[in-house]
């Protein structure tokens, strides 16, 4: 498996675009813990990018390297090779180099300058955010026949994901404020992997604020190890399950 | 004239120095009672070390009983360890123990009723009820003790400091831990509490009504189940104290409730659920405080008039200041926001646009507290961003007209 | 060797194989001839395992080859327009399929790389090939492992008259060797030297199979496209020519 993914993940670094990224996370990080004299208002920053420009390039990117390595996987195809060991490698190879790239660039800058628990829960779900958009940006791919179709399903997930997703959970809260809502909540919030990853790095950021009020409880269950363990859990099918279902699609398509 | 200064020395000397008793478990006077049954005003009862289990000790005599090496006087569960009335009583050293409990009565290790100039010095206190109570006294010093309470509910529960109907009381340099209430005041005046340290109490740190004109500084108080919570009181002076991780649902770093005419200053307030609540509160001066880390660094209810915040840090807080209404008449100007993001034109280290420092999802949030789970969404910023283009919901005049460009120096 | 079974293939309303059954057998040389769009591309496509017919079974050794991939070792393939990642050198491509194929070096086929003279290339990147460099690499790898089964989808298309011959002879010697080899072309002419067996396609159906001697006295003509010809002007294109290909002993 790894020989391929070593392959794609050539394929992805002669393309300069990751490298690009690369270098675009890190002077922003960078810039940010120099800029700014609190360090938490630049993890404030920081946790932005992650929860809105990562998933985005995350899924736009992948999207774009699987049609354009259409030929590499049709090349594949007719050596005897399985179609899952094609499409994991690729994803391998894909969420390999993103997730580099986000380490290099976010990663180091946040050791150097915030080794906090804050710290570390960005660089957490900023690698879990990655390794799920990665998937859901396969599974876009695989369902769309063409490139411009993909693109634009990965785009609409990401909007989805990103915006809507929050705009109808604030739309519920406020159309049943009557009734208890918070265990509700906290499921919705499992739904999606971006208020999930955004409500673990808040554990660590806004402990004081979700100590108040109905946060006391959202604190409860993500705090504990049960919680860090649910959120990784959630994760990891989040990683998974759409991965495996377009390795599903990808067994039975014609190429 | 040498003869006339020996004799009047020796004329005063038994007051100045008294005499000295010594008691101890193999001395003579074994039992501490007989010490002071001996003891005259002036006098000194010095305790040996050992485990006193003598029922209730009551000192009326202006003397001095002073333990080394901490002699544990055992209350047994039975009795109040120690009742102290009268004047110029001084007691240091010991060490007590297990005093009577009651949910009804107010029991404690050390008893100061009808007092005046009574010090309680350097003594520990372990599993009271209540530690040092003082009810109807004046000049009153409290200093060095270390109360630690085992307190599991609030009802069970005693305060490690209470004073009742005092006036001048010093409260310096005690560590108080696992009460109810750490320090307890009520009409108290005239009074100075300093450098004391009142952690893990089960309700408030400190907590004071109808206490006027007292002076707090130095203290420090953290992780108390509900902050500290003062009430019903002017011209109070609160200054250079560290308010910390004060968290829980109804926890307030310090809650002013009918707070007028005082002064907030040179304070730390750091990872509290809410730094500052304050509740029909008027004249309150608030200055040069940092607020670091708060989920609130302020609420301000409406109902708080003529208040100026001024020269304060906000640093690091989820929200900066939240209100209920839409009319605030008091003032915010010349704070330094971390979350300003105006600029400086004229270099004067004044930002050139107000700044707003109550978000529009801190508002939402008073009216639906559950929407806290949507905090730092993306739409949520959205939502903020659009509210500080057109404000609609957020109070108009809550600004500060000249943000710092830089945090102050305190 | 290729044992095909009742395949058929639908993209939405077109109808790319219809119910094809048909055995392909070592030391055939078969050209698989049709008009464009008549299924050639996915019936090779299917062989490989690229497209999965609705329903059929293919056979090779005979096991079903039914999503496995192991059988592919056997093959080689040369697609119609050879598509590789633009990135990827020449001398990169050859190394990586030598090493996901695992191959020993003294059972590498690089006559085809000495012949296109493709060394001097290996440094340049794929996207910079014209298009009849392409069709030599796809050669080049279709014949780089030695497999037993070739199949090549248009192997002169695109080719300068020289290279085409120096396919031209490469098939033949590997035909020498006992290969099956399936090649699919309209250029019906430089088939004819090689060709042992024919394969119509039309709309999906297979019209016949037929050995070449017995095409040619069928149809009375010599060469090879001339008896296409006549065939495809047919009296009876619907004709069950299965029978007649299954009857008669090859």
């Amino acid at each position: 498996m790894m020989k391929l993914s070593r392959y794609v993940l050539y394929d992805i670094l002669r393309s300069k675009i990751i490298i690009a990224y690369t270098l675009f996370l890190f002077i922003v990080s960078v810039s940010m813990f120099q800029m700014e004299e609190e360090n938490s208002k630049a993890m404030l920053s920081l946790m932005n990018i992650i929860l809105i420009v990562l998933p985005l390039v995350s899924l736009v990117f992948t999207t774009i390297h699987y049609y354009n390595s259409y030929e590499f996987i049709e090349l594949m195809l007719s050596q005897p090779l399985s179609r899952k060991r094609i499409l994991l490698s690729e994803y391998a190879g894909i969420s390999l180099s993103l997730l580099s790239s986000f380490l290099i660039g976010v990663g180091i800058p946040v050791v150097l300058y915030a080794a906090t628990e804050t710290g570390m829960a960005i660089i957490f779900t900023g690698s879990a955010l990655t390794m799920v958009f990665t998937s859901i940006a396969f599974l876009a791919s695989v369902s769309a026949r063409d490139k411009a179709k993909g693109i634009g399903f990965a785009l609409l997930l990401w909007f989805y994901f990103a915006l809507i997703y929050d705009g109808l959970v604030l739309l519920i809260l406020f159309t049943f404020s009557d009734y208890p809502l918070e265990k509700l909540t906290l499921v919705l919030s499992a739904l999606n992997p971006i208020d999930l990853g955004r409500i673990f790095i808040m554990l660590k950021m806004d402990v004081s604020a979700l100590m108040g009020y109905t946060g006391a409880l959202y604190k409860d269950f993500f705090g504990s190890s049960s919680g860090l363990l649910f959120t990784i859990g959630i994760m990891t099918v989040w990683a998974l399950l759409p991965l495996w279902v377009a390795l599903r699609k990808f067994k039975k398509k014609d190429l | 004239m040498r003869f006339i200064i020996l004799f009047i020395s020796l004329c005063i000397s038994p007051f100045i120095f008294g005499n000295i008793i010594i008691v101890g478990k193999d001395k003579p006077i074994n039992s501490i009672i007989k010490g002071i049954e001996l003891a005259k005003n002036g006098d000194t009862v010095k305790v040996f070390p050992g485990l006193y289990k003598e029922g209730r000790i009551t000192i009326t005599k202006s003397i001095t009983l002073i333990g080394i090496n901490y002699p544990v006087i055992d209350g047994e569960k039975k009795v109040e360890n120690m009742i102290l009335s009268g004047s110029d009583i001084k007691v240091q050293g010991f060490h007590f123990i297990d005093s009577k409990h009651s949910s009804s009565n107010d029991y404690s290790a050390i008893n100061i009723i009808d007092a005046t100039r009574v010090i309680v010095e350097n003594n520990k206190i372990t599993n009271a009820h209540f530690g040092i109570h003082l009810a109807n006294t004046t000049y009153c010093t409290i200093n060095g003790n270390t109360i630690l309470g085992q307190a599991v509910s609030e009802q069970s529960a005693g305060n490690g400091i209470h004073i009742w109907k005092s006036s001048y009381a010093f409260v310096t340099n005690n560590h108080i831990q696992g009460h109810r209430d750490g320090i307890y005041f009520e009409f108290v005046t005239e009074s100075e509490i300093r450098n004391n340290k009142s952690e893990n109490n089960i309700r408030y740190g400190l907590h004071f009504m109808f206490s006027h004109n007292n002076f707090y500084a130095y203290n420090i108080f953290r992780k108390n189940g509900a902050g500290v919570a003062v009430m019903y009181t002017h011209h109070v002076r609160m200054e250079n104290n560290v308010f910390e991780e004060n968290w829980g649902t109804a926890s307030y770093a310090i809650l002013l409730k009918d707070i007028t005419d005082s002064k907030i200053a040179n304070n730390k307030f750091i990872s509290n659920t809410v730094g500052i609540f304050m509740e029909g509160c008027n004249r309150i001066a608030v200055n040069k405080n940092l607020f670091n880390k708060n989920g609130w660094a302020m609420k301000v209810q409406a109902n708080c008039v003529d208040n100026v915040i001024t020269n304060n840090n906000f640093k690091g807080n989820t929200f900066d200041i939240a209100t209920n209404g839409t009319m605030v008449s008091s003032s915010f100007d010349n704070n330094y926001w971390d979350k300003y993001d105006g600029y400086d034109m004229n270099k004067d280290g004044i930002g050139d646009i107000t700044y707003h420092p109550v978000s529009m999802y801190s508002m939402i949030i008073e009216q639906n507290p559950t929407a806290l789970i949507l905090l730092r969404s993306f739409m949520v910023t959205l939502l903020d961003k659009a509210e500080k283009a057109i404000p609609s919901l957020t109070p108009e005049n809550l600004v500060d007209k000249k943000p710092k460009m830089k945090p102050f120096k305190l | 060797m290729i044992r095909i079974e009742h395949i058929n293939k639908r993209f939405k309303k077109l109808k790319a194989l219809n119910d094809i059954s048909v055995s392909f057998e070592k030391g055939q040389v078969i050209s698989l001839i049709g008009p464009n769009g008549s299924g050639k591309t996915t019936l090779i496509k299917s062989i490989l395992g690229m497209a999965k017919p609705d329903s059929g079974k293919i056979y090779f050794n005979n096991e079903c080859i039914n999503g496995g991939f192991n059988y592919r070792n056997e093959i080689g393939y040369m697609p119609q327009i050879g598509r590789y990642p633009d990135n990827m050198k020449i001398g990169q491509l050859f190394s990586m399929l030598k090493n996901i194929r695992n191959t020993m070096e003294e059972n590498i086929d690089n006559e085809l790389i000495r012949e296109f003279d493709l060394c001097p290339m290996f440094e340049k990147p794929m996207r910079t090939l014209s298009g009849g460099t392409r069709q030599k690499v796809s050669a080049a790898i279709a014949f780089l492992f030695n497999p037993p089964v070739l199949i090549l989808d248009e192997p002169t298309a695109g080719l300068d008259p020289l290279s085409s011959e120096i396919l031209k002879e490469k098939i033949i010697k590997e035909k020498q060797k006992g290969k099956l080899i399936l090649i699919t072309s309209h250029i019906l002419s430089d088939l004819d030297e090689l060709t042992t067996h024919v394969m119509y396609l039309q709309d999906g159906k297979m019209q016949f199979f037929k050995n070449i001697e017995t095409l040619r006295e069928d149809t009375g003509e010599i060469k090879l496209g001339k008896a296409i010809a006549r065939i495809m002007k047919g009296e009876d294109p619907t004709g069950n020519f299965i029978s007649e290909v299954l009857n008669k002993k090859i």
